[in-house]
């Protein structure tokens, strides 16, 4: 169990880490999710002992290891590069942390082999990795990280160097891999669709912040607040700010929506409203969906399914509709929002009233 | 705006290429309209960038012409092209200020000041950096450079075409879906003809109104989002395109009825194979229902993803992939029924477009 | 970034420190020790102030030296660095010429400054010297032993030949290190070979320039072993640098106290000039 007390980090005059409390527990798979520079890397460098924190304290197992060098932690970390030895093997690259260690040949071999095998490594054993495609460079990399057996493993957007598909099928094999070991691992990403797709646990980062953490679907239903919410979207997240009064959400004084049962309970006043691209939709989803007025922007065409961008009151909004709706640019149309799984933000962002298919929520 | 002929083109990067197999691309012959948005979509190493580079006049193709407007062009350089390209990473011009660099390639042209100056206003408002306008490009950071990439992609208005390397790969999700609804709306007002070189099937889909399907040096597919995605006419294009792909099972196939291992399952018409082809059936996640009714299946496992759920089962003795929706049950004795609709054949993995006269519905 | 802490370190840096403090903290305050005492031999010191300091500052043997230096690196700097420049934009960026070109550039830079200093010496002679032959069968009066320009043309050509190389070898390292995009979207923009050159090669090569512009300068302001060589700080004084100036005040003349002094300040005449240059040419990168 690694646990993280009050943690800071403060580089100069910039906070990289405003204080944190987080605990990974043995055999989890952590996701960060963030944006590029939310503080995602620096979280890990504090993790793997690379960095020393500015405040607070780090255990492993209960025992405090804030000053430990990383040499003497059991760490793995794979990067967003590919990083190899470029003059070994494959072979030799996956074994090189079991050398260092003293593991015996034999024992060597079989692991090699066994990590080989699991990431489809086996046919390139002798090649160098420079004569590997960018996949199968990167999966090397996670084999190397595999062997080490280390108690922490630290995974820095790994794929975001990948092509989609390849990415795709390694996302499917690593929380196998994850399930297999008795590690923590720690996977930072900037994209929620992977964070879904991985499970696990999640910790939404922002500006050097956690906003919230827990698992995975339940930090996506139930934001704690308006920052994770956001960040946890994609495509993202459409928001109003309206004035509750009663039962109805008002604008100046005309009313927008309705105010659905789970949000009931939250008292009158300015909140934002938010809800997903996929609770918007062009044709009525069920008797209390609400209707609103809406100007098209651009419909965007995937396949399957439409992203059509829409102007609401001023507000810019993503909407994802099934089938193929290729409407013009600045069509008036009438839209609806399913109101089920709205959710509410007061003005100081805090999630507020319930969420969707719930209890009541208090953000944590 | 130009319509660009690609006539027969192959190209080489070694010397002499002797087999099909030494071409990094095989032939392509092709004509692209004008003011059309294309997407060049495939895994690395399929070909893609270099038929980029030899549209841009960074590459000369081994063998074949390329024509813009019914001019033959592929002597000439890209100056001469009259063409706007933007690159995978940020290429800016590090001591001029953010205006400056999308007014170089106006200067350079000897553009008149004032239409600089209206042209470079409304790509600043475009791409959101007017409050940095007079600012240094040097210290802005990774996207807001790449901003400025396409913004100097995007000022010319003379362009026989805008070429596009992968250009979101340094930009963070959210932005992502800003800047592609920018340049689609951009494409709608002023008819550019742009060429869209991606791996990502999202970018490609949604940017583009034909995607072109490479994969080993070959166009696969050439389609709308739609055809690619309803009537992948390669395996490999249902594949890529859909996430997760298609499902593609081995099929015996006798007349309009398809044998899976067992499970049978009737067409609405009745394809015409090859002798001895091999044959598949190929159905989208999003098509198979999971229900009480159907065919049995043995769930391994259930993704939660947010809006939908993904999930993993065994089918006649194969995986099988099956999207279910967001509030959409899983039932404790799962079975599946395809959408005949959506049913695609393919023999030796290209799609059967053929069908017998007799039997079935056809 | 703050980086891995480990005070193990310390005591791998521990040698390099040890002979730091020999090589240079000991014989520099040997150097303070004198430039403020007054000794007639027999290890008897007398305290002296800041008297020699003032002596040297008051000299005009030591204005007119530092003034010559000031010229030749000048000089040296206007001509070496735009030159390697120069020559590093027309090097081959790939294919054989590439290690052909580099090998060549760096054959200068292996030879000693003292054999330089003798090949250059020899080949200007006008009775038995290639160059100096030759310029003399051409009609051109040419003789470094008498005439003053021709003795700072030498040692100026003389340097170029040395050290440009360096400039260059340094030019060639940023420029390789572009990447090809960027040559690719100038196209593209079209912009013109000078526009290149600007607004891509010339941002990209600043920070080894920078290192380039120190270096040769340091270099050249310290110059000592080809002016002795050749001409010996003559005719006259006419290439008597600092260094020269300094090595006759101290062994020639066994003025240590002076030579002390001197050295002191030519020492932070280089320090001050290079900070200058490190601060002007930083801050205006900073602005950018």
């Amino acid at each position: 169990m690694l646990e993280l007390k009050n943690i800071t980090k403060v580089v100069g005059a910039d906070t990289h880490i405003h204080p944190t409390d987080l605990v990974l527990e043995r055999g989890s798979l952590n996701v960060l999710l963030g944006p590029t520079l939310s503080g995602k890397t620096s979280l890990m460098r504090l993790m793997a002992g690379l960095d020393k924190p500015t405040t607070g304290t780090i255990t492993f197992d209960g025992k405090d290891v804030t000053g430990v060098r990383v040499q003497d932690r059991s760490v793995a970390m794979v990067y967003q590069q590919f990083i190899n030895y470029p003059a070994m093997t494959v072979y030799e690259n996956i074994a090189s942390p079991m050398r260092i260690s003293g593991k015996d040949a034999a024992t060597i071999d079989r692991e090699v082999r066994k990590a080989a095998e699991l990431m489809k490594l086996t046919p390139y054993l002798e090649r160098t990795p420079l004569n590997l495609s960018g996949g199968q460079q990167q999966r090397t990399a996670l084999a190397r990280a595999i062997v080490k057996n280390a108690s922490l493993v630290l995974l820095d957007e790994p794929l975001a160097n990948l092509d989609y598909k390849l990415r795709e099928e390694l996302r499917e094999e690593l929380p196998k891999l994850f399930a297999a070991s008795g590690s923590i691992f720690v996977y930072a990403t900037t994209e929620p669709q992977e964070a879904l797709l991985l499970g696990g646990n999640t910790a939404t980062l922002n500006e050097g912040r956690v906003s919230q953490f827990g698992s995975t679907i339940s930090v996506y239903r139930k934001p704690a607040d308006i920052v994770t919410a956001k960040t946890f979207a994609d495509p993202p997240l459409n928001t109003i700010d309206l004035q509750k009064s009663g039962n109805t959400f008002d604008r100046d004084g005309i009313t927008v929506l309705p105010v659905p049962a789970h949000l009931s309970g939250i008292a009158d006043g300015p909140c934002t409203v938010a809800f997903h691209p996929h609770h918007l939709s062009l044709a009525r989803p069920h008797d209390t969906a609400a209707v609103l007025k809406a100007r098209i922007i651009i419909s965007e065409i995937a396949g399957s399914e439409s992203f059509i961008h829409v102007d609401c009151a001023g507000s810019r909004w993503v909407m994802l509709e099934h089938g193929i709706h290729d409407i013009e640019p600045d069509t008036a149309i009438e839209l609806f929002v399913d109101t089920r799984h709205l959710m509410a933000f007061g003005t100081d962002g805090r999630a507020i009233g319930g969420h969707a298919g719930g209890s009541a929520f208090r953000a944590a | 705006m130009a319509r660009i002929n690609l006539d027969h083109i192959r190209h080489a990067y070694g010397p002499s290429p002797k087999s099909p197999s030494d071409y990094s691309l095989k032939e392509v012959h092709h004509e692209w309209n004008d003011g059309g948005a294309y997407a060049l979509l495939g895994p690395s190493g399929c070909g893609k960038t270099t038929l980029l580079n030899i549209i841009s006049g960074l590459l000369q193709p081994s063998e074949g012409k390329i024509l813009f407007d019914g001019r033959d062009v592929t002597y000439l350089s890209t100056q001469d092209r009259n063409i706007a390209q933007v690159f995978q990473f940020p290429v800016i011009y590090d001591t001029m200020t953010v205006y400056d660099n999308l007014a170089f390639p106006l200067r350079n042209r000897h553009v008149p000041e004032g239409e600089v100056d209206r042209r470079v206003n409304e790509i600043l408002e475009m791409i959101g950096l007017a409050d940095r306008a007079k600012k240094k490009a040097q210290g802005l950071t990774a996207d807001q450079k790449q901003k400025i990439s396409l913004g100097r992609g995007l000022v010319r208005s003379d362009v026989s075409a805008i070429l596009f390397d992968e250009p979101l790969t340094v930009i963070d999700p959210h932005m992502k879906w800003v800047l592609r609804s920018q340049l689609k709306r951009l494409h709608k007002q002023f008819g550019f003809t742009m060429v869209y070189v991606t791996h990502d099937q999202t970018e490609a889909l949604t940017f583009a109104d034909k995607v072109v399907v490479m994969y080993d040096g070959e166009i696969v597919q050439i389609g709308t989002p739609a055809e690619l995605f309803e009537k992948p006419k390669h395996t490999f294009v249902g594949y890529f395109i859909g996430s997760p792909g298609m499902n593609v099972l081995p099929a015996k196939i006798d007349g309009s009825s398809v044998d899976l291992d067992g499970q049978k399952v009737a067409l609405s018409f009745a394809p015409k194979i090859a002798a001895g082809a091999k044959t598949e059936l190929g159905i989208r996640p999003e098509f198979v229902r999971l229900g009480r009714e159907g065919m049995p299946v043995t769930i391994s496992k259930v993704e939660d993803i947010g809006r939908q759920k993904i999930v993993r089962a065994s089918f006649a003795s194969r995986p099988i992939a099956i999207v279910v929706h967001e509030d959409g049950e899983i039932p404790t004795d799962p079975r599946v029924t395809f959408d005949p609709s959506a049913i695609n054949i393919y023999a030796n993995s290209w799609r059967v477009t053929d069908s017998l006269p007799i039997g079935g519905a056809a | 970034m703050e980086k891995t802490w480990n005070n193990k370190a310390w005591f791998m840096v521990l040698p390099v420190l040890v002979l730091v403090a020999f090589s240079a903290v000991i014989p520099l305050m040997t150097v303070v020790n004198y430039s403020v005492q007054d000794t007639f031999g027999n290890n008897e010191f007398f305290w002296a102030g800041t008297d020699w300091f003032t002596d040297v500052l008051h000299s005009d043997r030591f204005w007119d030296a530092l003034t010559r230096n000031l010229i030749f690196s000048a000089i040296i700097l206007a001509i070496e660095i735009p030159l390697g420049i120069l020559i590093a934009l027309n090097m081959p960026k790939k294919g054989l010429g590439v290690p052909v070109c580099l090998v060549l550039m760096s054959l200068p830079l292996l030879i000693p400054w003292n054999v330089v200093g003798t090949i250059w010496q020899v080949f200007g002679r006008v009775d038995i010297g290639l160059l100096g032959y030759t310029l003399a069968a051409l009609g051109i009066n040419y003789n470094y032993v008498n005439n003053v320009f021709d003795a700072w043309v030498t040692l100026i050509v003389m340097d170029i030949w040395h050290w440009t190389s360096l400039v260059v070898l340094l030019c060639y390292a940023g420029l390789v290190s572009i990447p090809d995009a960027y040559y690719q979207a100038a196209k593209i923009d079209g912009a013109s070979r000078w526009s290149v050159f600007r607004y891509i090669q010339l941002p990209k090569m600043k920070r080894v320039l920078l290192i380039a512009f120190l270096l040769r300068f340091m270099d050249s302001f310290m110059i000592y072993t080809e002016p002795f060589v050749v001409t010996g700080g003559g005719p006259g004084n006419a290439t008597t640098f600092l260094s020269i100036d300094l090595v006759k005040t101290a062994i020639g003349q066994f003025d240590l106290g002076p030579a002390a002094a001197l050295s002191i300040i030519y020492f932070l005449i280089i320090l001050l000039l290079s900070w200058i240059f490190y601060t002007v040419m930083t801050t205006s990168d900073a602005q950018k």
